[in-house]
C-alpha cells in the first residue's frame, strides 16, 4: 500500500463488514490489474483515498472541496463535483466526482446488470460505490472531469441508463419494496415512481425550483422509506374499506400456532400471546374487540396504523379499497429545524394515468415556483405562508383531516369576501350615530 | 494508459445524444417468483433472524435471506454479490432501503446452502462480508451518509462511525430480543443528508466553532450576497477589511454568537471553512420514528450534546448507545418503540435509566417550537 493506515486499519477488526477491508481489498485489484483494464482514471486512486481518509482520522477534519461547476451537458443535476485539498500528496484522488446514477425501483437488479456497471466504473472511475446514497440512487464515488461524458454516454447508450437529481431539481423518487413482495402494498409504488420519475425527467435534471424537492413512495403507514420525514410530497398506502379479517387464523394466533408479529419477537420469550393486550388495549382508535373467541373491528372508528395487521399477518389483511394519503413538506432540519409532512390530501385512488396524482403536483409546484424563497424548501414555504394558503391555492378543501386539533387562538385573518357587506364604510355615516 | 472513447464526440456533444431516459424499469430485475406474483402476497414470516418467507396467493414462496452491508462498497464486493445471486438465486438480488442485500430463492431447500455460503465470506481482515439479520425486533444496518470518505461539510466520519457501532451492537442484529424495532441512522453534519431526525438512536456529526474568514480570496472565490442569504439565522453581513499589505477588500463579518454552526455559508462559499479537530464531534438523538404504528411519527430529540471524535472508534459514542440501548431492552414494554418507552416513563426517566447527564445544552431554545418543550405542567416525576 502506498500510505500507512494505522487508524483505519482498527476498523478491520469487529463482526460488521469493514469498509477498510473492501477498500484495502479493490485497492489492491487495481494495483495488480489481473484484468488488464486500461483504468482511465489514476490506477492508485483508492490507494491515495485510503491516504486522504487515514488523513482525516489524524487530524479530525474533512479534506473534500466543495464542487465546482461539473456535469454533464445540458443537465444540472445528478453529478457532485469533488476535488480533494491535498492533491500533491494524493494525487489520485485530487479530482474525484461523484456521479449518481437513478436506480430500479425496489433496488432489484440482475447479477449481470450489477457487474456490467461493474464493468463501466472500474475502466472509468474508482471502482468504489455507494449501494445506495441516501435518497436512493447508485453512487459512482470517484472520477475525473473528462470521464463524466464519457460515463454519460456509455449508461445512455449501452445500458438504457439515466443520471439521477442533485440541487435544485426534483432528486431521484425512491420507493419501497412494495406489491413485489409486501402483502401490506395498498398500491405498486414502483410503478407509480417509475411513471413519475419519467414524466418529471425534466424537472430531475434541469434546475428551475427553489431548492431540492423529494418524492417518496410508502406502500402503507409502517412508512419502511420514511417517506413522512423525508419527502416534500409523500405518497403514503391507505384503504378506505374494511380491514378483512380472517377469524380462524385469529385462533390460531391465540392458540398459539402462529408467531405474533410475523416472529419479529422471537429472540425472547415474552410468554403466550395475549390478544387483548397485545392487540385490542394497543389500538390507538380503541376501535377493537375480542369477545367470545371472536375479533370485531370498529372500521369506521380505525386510524389504519398498522399495529394490528403487523401483528396478525395471517389474520388481518388491508381492506380493498385502496389508494393513497398525500402529505407534504417533509424535510430535515435546515435550514429552519426538521418538518414532518402534512396532511394536504386524505384519499386519492392510484390509477394509471395517475392524473389526479400529477393535478395535486403540478399545482404544487406552481406555489413553491411561483411563492418560495431561493433554498426555501415547500415545507418552510407552507409554514410562511400556511396550510390554509396551500390549500386554497390547490383547491383542495379544508377538513377538519387536515389538522391534529384546531387552532387555540382566535386571530383569523378574516378575508374581505368573507365577510358581509365588506370592509368598505363611510366614517360620516358612522358619526351620525357616535359622536366623537 | 491509453484514453478510450466511448463513442461521446467532445466537438459535437449534440450528436447521438440520449438524455431524459430515467431509470431502467424495475420488472426487467424481478426474480421469476416476484415477477408471477407481485400483488399476490399472502403473509410473511421471518423464520430466524435474517430469514423470511413470504407466501402468496398461488401457493408460491420465496425465502429471503437478508444480509448486512457497508453501504461504501467496491466492485469487487459486489462482483462477489453478483456471483452469489447467479450461484444460488437465479442472478438476482435486490437491496433495502437501509443499505442490506437480500437474497431470494424459491425454494426451503436452497435456503441452508444460501446461509452457509453467505456466512462463511469474510474479509481479509476478518469481519463478516455478509453477516445475515437485521430483521424484526433487533438492529438492523445503519443508514448513514458520506463523512470524511467524499464530503466537504462533515463533522465527523459516516462509515467509521457507523461501523464501530454496528460492531458495538452485533449481537442485536442477528437476535430479535427488543421490544420492538430499533432504528439507528448516522449523518454526518446538520444538514442531515441521510435524515436522522426521525429514527429511535441518531448519530449527527456536528460542528462547533463558526467559520473562519479567508478574508484575502472571499471576494474572488465567492458570491458574497449567496454567502450572506446562505445564513439561517441572519449572522453574516458584508464588510470590507483591510488586508496586511494595505489593500482593502469585500468580505462579510459573522456575528459568532447567533451561528448555528450549519455550514451553509461554506457551502455557498469556500473561503469559510468552519470544520477543527476540537470543534468537531458528534450529537446524540434518540426517540424518533417514521412509522406510523401505534403512536404517530416522532422526531428524534438531542440526549447527548456533544462527544468528541475519539477515532477511529469512538468508545464514548458507541458506550452510550450501547446504555442507551440496553435500558430500553431492559424497560420497554413489548411493541414499544424507544421513544414510545421515553415518554411514558418521561424523559426525566430516560435520562436516569441511561446514565446520560442532562445539560442546558438539551433545553431547546430555537425559534417558536422550543417553547412547546418545556414543561407546562406540575406533573413530573422526582
Amino acid at each position: 500500500m502506498k500510505h500507512a493506515t494505522p487508524l483505519l486499519d482498527q476498523l478491520e477488526s469487529g463482526p460488521w463488514p469493514s469498509f477498510v477491508s473492501d477498500l484495502k481489498q479493490e485497492a489492491e485489484k487495481r494495483a495488480k490489474n489481473a484484468e488488464k483494464t486500461e483504468f482511465q482514471i489514476p490506477q492508485d486512486a483508492v490507494e491515495d483515498l485510503l491516504g486522504i481518509l487515514e488523513l482525516s482520522y489524524q487530524d479530525g477534519t474533512t479534506h473534500w472541496k466543495h464542487g465546482g461547476i461539473v456535469g454533464v451537458f445540458g443537465y444540472g443535476g445528478g453529478v457532485i463535483g469533488r476535488y480533494c485539498d491535498q492533491p500533491e500528496k494524493f494525487p489520485g484522488v485530487a479530482h474525484f466526482h461523484t456521479m449518481r446514477v437513478a436506480q430500479p425501483g425496489g433496488k432489484f437488479y440482475t447479477a449481470e446488470y450489477l457487474k456490467s456497471l461493474c464493468d463501466l466504473w472500474d475502466l472509468r472511475g474508482s471502482g468504489i460505490t455507494n449501494m445506495h446514497g441516501s435518497t436512493g440512487d447508485i453512487i459512482f464515488l470517484g472520477t475525473t472531469t473528462p470521464q463524466l461524458e464519457e460515463v454519460f454516454y456509455e449508461l445512455t447508450h449501452t445500458f438504457n441508463q439515466d443520471l439521477g437529481g442533485s440541487g435544485s431539481n426534483l432528486r431521484t423518487p425512491a420507493d419501497c419494496i412494495g406489491q413485489a413482495r409486501c402483502e401490506y402494498a395498498c398500491y405498486d409504488t414502483q410503478a407509480l415512481c417509475f411513471d413519475l420519475t419519467n414524466e418529471y425527467q425534466d424537472e430531475l435534471h434541469r434546475p428551475a425550483f427553489p431548492y431540492k424537492f423529494k418524492f417518496k413512495f410508502d406502500g402503507c403507514p409502517n412508512c419502511c422509506v420514511a417517506s413522512i420525514a423525508r419527502a416534500d410530497l409523500s405518497f403514503i398506502g391507505t384503504w378506505k374499506d374494511e380491514i378483512k379479517i380472517d377469524q380462524e387464523a385469529v385462533a390460531a394466533y391465540v392458540g398459539g400456532e402462529f408467531p405474533p408479529n410475523a416472529g419479529a419477537h422471537a429472540g425472547r420469550d415474552w410468554g403466550k400471546f395475549d390478544i387483548q393486550k397485545e392487540v385490542v388495549a394497543l389500538c390507538p382508535s380503541e376501535c377493537m374487540k375480542y369477545e367470545n373467541g371472536k375479533l370485531e373491528i370498529n372500521n369506521k372508528e380505525c386510524v389504519r396504523c398498522m399495529h394490528c395487521i403487523n401483528v396478525m399477518p395471517r389474520a388481518l389483511r388491508i381492506g380493498d379499497e385502496r389508494g393513497l394519503s398525500l402529505l407534504a413538506g417533509a424535510k430535515a432540519p435546515i435550514l429552519d429545524g426538521a418538518q414532518m409532512g402534512s396532511l394536504i390530501v386524505p384519499f386519492l385512488p392510484v390509477e394509471e394515468p395517475y392524473d389526479e396524482i400529477k393535478e395535486v403536483i403540478e399545482g404544487v409546484w406552481d406555489w413553491w415556483m411561483e411563492e418560495g424563497k431561493n433554498r426555501e424548501r415547500l415545507g418552510e414555504l407552507m409554514k410562511r405562508q400556511g396550510l390554509q394558503k396551500m390549500l386554497e391555492v390547490l383547491n383542495l378543501k379544508p377538513d377538519a383531516r387536515h389538522v391534529l386539533e384546531p387552532r387555540s387562538n382566535p386571530y383569523i385573518f378574516w378575508k374581505e369576501d368573507e365577510v358581509e357587506g365588506g370592509w368598505d364604510r363611510d366614517i360620516n355615516e358612522y358619526r351620525k350615530h357616535h359622536q366623537r | 494508459m491509453a484514453f478510450i472513447s466511448s463513442g461521446y464526440d467532445p466537438k459535437d456533444p449534440m450528436k447521438d445524444r440520449i438524455t431524459d431516459i430515467g431509470p431502467r424499469k424495475y420488472d426487467e430485475f424481478y426474480p421469476p417468483v416476484i415477477a408471477k406474483n407481485k400483488g399476490k402476497w399472502l403473509y410473511h414470516e421471518i423464520l430466524e433472524p435474517g430469514v423470511l418467507v413470504h407466501v402468496a396467493e398461488s401457493g408460491d414462496e420465496v425465502y429471503t435471506v437478508r444480509c448486512g452491508g457497508a453501504r461504501l462498497m467496491s466492485t469487487s464486493l459486489l462482483r462477489e454479490i453478483s456471483e452469489i445471486a447467479e450461484k444460488h438465486c437465479g442472478g438476482y438480488l435486490r437491496f433495502t432501503t437501509r443499505n442490506n442485500i437480500e437474497f431470494m430463492v424459491d425454494d426451503k431447500s436452497k435456503v441452508d446452502a444460501l446461509k452457509k455460503d453467505l456466512a462463511g465470506r469474510k474479509f481479509a481482515g476478518g469481519s463478516y462480508k455478509f453477516p445475515i439479520g437485521g430483521t424484526g425486533a433487533g438492529i438492523t444496518n445503519i443508514v448513514h451518509t458520506q463523512g470524511w470518505i467524499h464530503c466537504h461539510t462533515p463533522a465527523t466520519d459516516a462509515s467509521g462511525t457507523v461501523k464501530a457501532t454496528m460492531d458495538a451492537v452485533f449481537s442485536d442484529f442477528q437476535n430479535m430480543r427488543l421490544p420492538a424495532p430499533l432504528r439507528i441512522s448516522m449523518a454526518c453534519c446538520l444538514n442531515m443528508c441521510g435524515a436522522v431526525h426521525c429514527s429511535d438512536i441518531a448519530i449527527l456529526g456536528y460542528h462547533r466553532k463558526p467559520p473562519m474568514l479567508d478574508h484575502e480570496w472571499l471576494d474572488k472565490m465567492c458570491e458574497i450576497p449567496l454567502a450572506i442569504a446562505a445564513c439561517p439565522t441572519g449572522a453574516i453581513k458584508p464588510s470590507k477589511v483591510d488586508l496586511p499589505n494595505g489593500e482593502q477588500v469585500k468580505s462579510v463579518a459573522v456575528n459568532n454568537e447567533r451561528c448555528m454552526f450549519c455550514g451553509n455559508c461554506y457551502t455557498m462559499c469556500p473561503s469559510m471553512p468552519l470544520s477543527d479537530k476540537e470543534g468537531d464531534g458528534i450529537v446524540l438523538m434518540a426517540g424518533g420514528k417514521v412509522s406510523n404504528r401505534i403512536s404517530m411519527p416522532k422526531f428524534s430529540k438531542v440526549v447527548v450534546g456533544f462527544l468528541p471524535n475519539e477515532t477511529p472508534r469512538w468508545p464514548k459514542m458507541t458506550e452510550t448507545i450501547k446504555r442507551m440501548v440496553e435500558a430500553y431492552a431492559a424497560d420497554a414494554r413489548k411493541y414499544e418503540r424507544l421513544g414510545e418507552w421515553a415518554e411514558r416513563i418521561g424523559w426525566e426517566r430516560f435520562f436516569e435509566k441511561c446514565e446520560i447527564e442532562f445539560t442546558h445544552h438539551l433545553i431547546d431554545d430555537f425559534r417558536d417550537p422550543a417553547y412547546y418543550t418545556w414543561r407546562q405542567s406540575s406533573q413530573f416525576k422526582f
